[in-house]
């Protein structure tokens, strides 16, 4: 790492969505088309929930993921955060919709059927971070 | 002069086992399966204890540092203490 902090817009911008969104989903590929079956599960189990969330499609800049995974401390993509806190990734996120913990975090009742229903719509667009990355 | 040839081996279900049974002591990995590229793993260990979900993938994470993403692409892990695993 060769940047300073106070000198690395991505990362400020990144630190700024965590912070500004309520519900903000790092994925690979867009809720519309994930790219990844991690992602993909992390979507359908946030849409069973109807739950109004922001994604940011880590794919198009590398550098949006290696800067997460500094913030984070977590190494791996998607990454869910709830009120600027990582909640964590494919593993939990399906575990916690199982058990009902995330619709207790999202302040939504639990989706009666388990399986996610693949007509829910997309209830915020992606949020793109872009030009932000210092060059 | 000499070339170090990077060759990479591809990341085993019991590669993981004893990886993961060795750095968390008194931990069982009661399931591993996958192949090189998406491996899966039930670790049940009294070190989970306490630990809020985030955390217990954070002690297994460690483990693989520098190698989730890449050598081992994608590791899915269910994590619980003995008594969850009842």
């Amino acid at each position: 790492m060769t940047e300073e902090t106070a000198e690395n817009p991505l990362r400020e911008a990144i630190a700024g969505a965590i912070a500004e969104k309520d519900v903000l989903l790092f994925m690979k590929g867009t809720p519309e088309a994930p790219m990844c079956g991690f992602s993909a599960r992390t979507v359908a189990a946030l849409e069973a929930h109807q739950a109004a969330f922001f994604a940011v499609d880590v794919l198009p800049d590398p550098r949006i993921r290696q800067e997460l995974s500094a913030i984070s401390n977590w190494p791996t993509i998607p990454q869910l955060f709830v009120k600027g806190e990582l909640v964590g990734g494919c593993d939990i996120i399906t575990e916690m919709a199982d058990t009902g913990e995330l619709a207790e975090l999202l302040g939504v009742e639990k989706p009666a059927e388990a399986a996610p229903d693949p007509a829910a719509p997309v209830q915020a667009p992606p949020l793109q971070i872009d030009n932000l990355s210092g060059e | 002069m000499s070339f170090e040839l990077p060759v990479i081996n591809d990341p085993t279900p019991d590669e993981l086992r004893e990886r993961i049974e060795a750095a968390i002591p008194g931990s069982q990995v009661t399931e591993a399966d996958g192949d090189g590229h998406h491996l899966r793993v039930s670790i049940v260990s009294d070190a989970f204890e306490g630990l809020s979900r985030i955390d217990r993938h954070r002690l297994v994470n460690e483990i693989f540092a520098g190698e989730l993403g890449g050598r081992i692409h994608a590791l899915s892990m269910s994590c619980k203490t003995p008594e969850e695993a009842k």
